[in-house]
């Protein structure tokens, strides 16, 4: 399956996987740390282990940046 | 407006601009841009917009200046250890630029204050060290419609993006604050100093291109660098209709700040 991860292609040979395991294999320690957008809508964090990706989909994270003033 | 021979000698670089010109520098010199947190990003930002002459600047921090600050806040000079970070911040703008007015608040900014304190002004610029403020920040602008510039930092990286009255907010990207210790801040993980200087010079030129009203503001999209690897990229993204403050059904009715970590008290 391909799928695009923060606007890159990216080749998954499973096809029965979740936006947290690829969050996972993509570096994302806990989902806290980050937003998930899936084909440019934002996901509820309760969703993302639910949610299966399908061909051609289009996931990308943001993560909290929170650094500034101190 | 007319200009003295000293004003379009000092100015001339962006007189002749043809997106800033003359009108584009009145307007300038007619903004009022509140620069919250005088720190890290702070510093580029209010250094670059007193050189630009806009009008009026306000700074608001409730810190002194520490040892820690000075490899990246670059408004801050060593003699300046212990001196209120709004004052030695305004002292450096009088020399850069003695026309511009400085408005300084040596305080945090709080639910009871923040109205009050940003109703004065055009343009916010949030240059804050935590979620808690990021979010309440962000929660004002939106609830008093003014714009205003979204920045963070951590280790190699900076994000940045741009609300304006009708774009999505920074709580319809991130909802709401992480929970405690979820994420690392700069204080715990570290920053380049030079990182400050790219993100805050970034958020300086939305204020102008704001003021000047030209190009295209970051609205709708979050620009994020990883200066590892010099890569930028951006993220596209519509208002939330689930966002708590901006979506269909805000649940967010009252300005309110959530705890702050201890951690991020000093």
């Amino acid at each position: 399956m391909n799928i695009k991860i923060n606007g890159k292609e990216s080749a998954i040979e499973s096809t029965q996987v979740s936006v947290a395991e690829v969050l996972k294999a993509n570096g994302v320690q806990t989902v806290e740390m980050v937003t998930v957008q899936l084909n440019g809508a934002f996901i509820a964090k309760e969703q993302l282990e639910s949610t299966l990706l399908k061909e051609n989909d289009q996931v990308d994270f943001l993560y909290f940046m929170g650094g500034g003033s101190i | 407006m007319n200009f003295t021979e000293e004003q379009i000698e000092r100015y001339s670089r962006h007189l002749i601009l043809q997106n800033v010109g003359v009108e584009g520098q009145q307007r300038i010199m007619e903004g009022k841009v509140l620069v919250v947190g005088a720190g890290g990003l702070g510093s580029p930002v209010a250094l670059y917009l007193a050189a630009a002459g806009v009008g009026t600047i306000g700074l608001i921090d409730g810190d002194v200046v520490d040892r820690t600050n000075l490899q990246r806040q670059v408004i801050h000079f060593t003699a300046d250890l212990n001196v209120p970070k709004v004052e030695s911040a305004a002292n450096k703008i009088k020399l850069i630029n003695p026309e511009v007015k400085v408005n300084t608040y040596k305080t945090l900014l709080m639910p009871d204050n923040a109205f009050e304190i940003i109703n004065d002004y055009d343009f916010i610029i949030d240059g804050t060290d935590n979620f808690p403020t990021k979010f309440m920040v962000n929660d004002a602008c939106v609830m008093a419609q003014k714009p205003f510039s979204h920045g963070g930092i951590l280790r190699f990286e900076g994000q940045t993006m741009t609300y304006v009255p009708g774009s999505a907010c920074y709580r319809c990207v991130f909802g709401g604050p992480p929970p405690k210790d979820a994420v690392p801040s700069c204080s715990q993980a570290g920053v380049l100093g030079s990182i400050a200087g790219m993100l805050g010079t970034i958020q300086a030129t939305e204020a102008l291109k704001y003021l000047v009203g030209t190009g295209d503001l970051l609205t709708n999209r979050m620009l994020i660098f990883d200066a590892l690897k010099m890569k930028f990229r951006e993220v596209n993204f519509t208002p939330n209709k689930n966002c708590k403050l901006c979506g269909e059904h805000p649940e967010i009715k009252t300005l309110e700040m959530e705890e702050m970590p201890a951690c991020d008290l000093h």
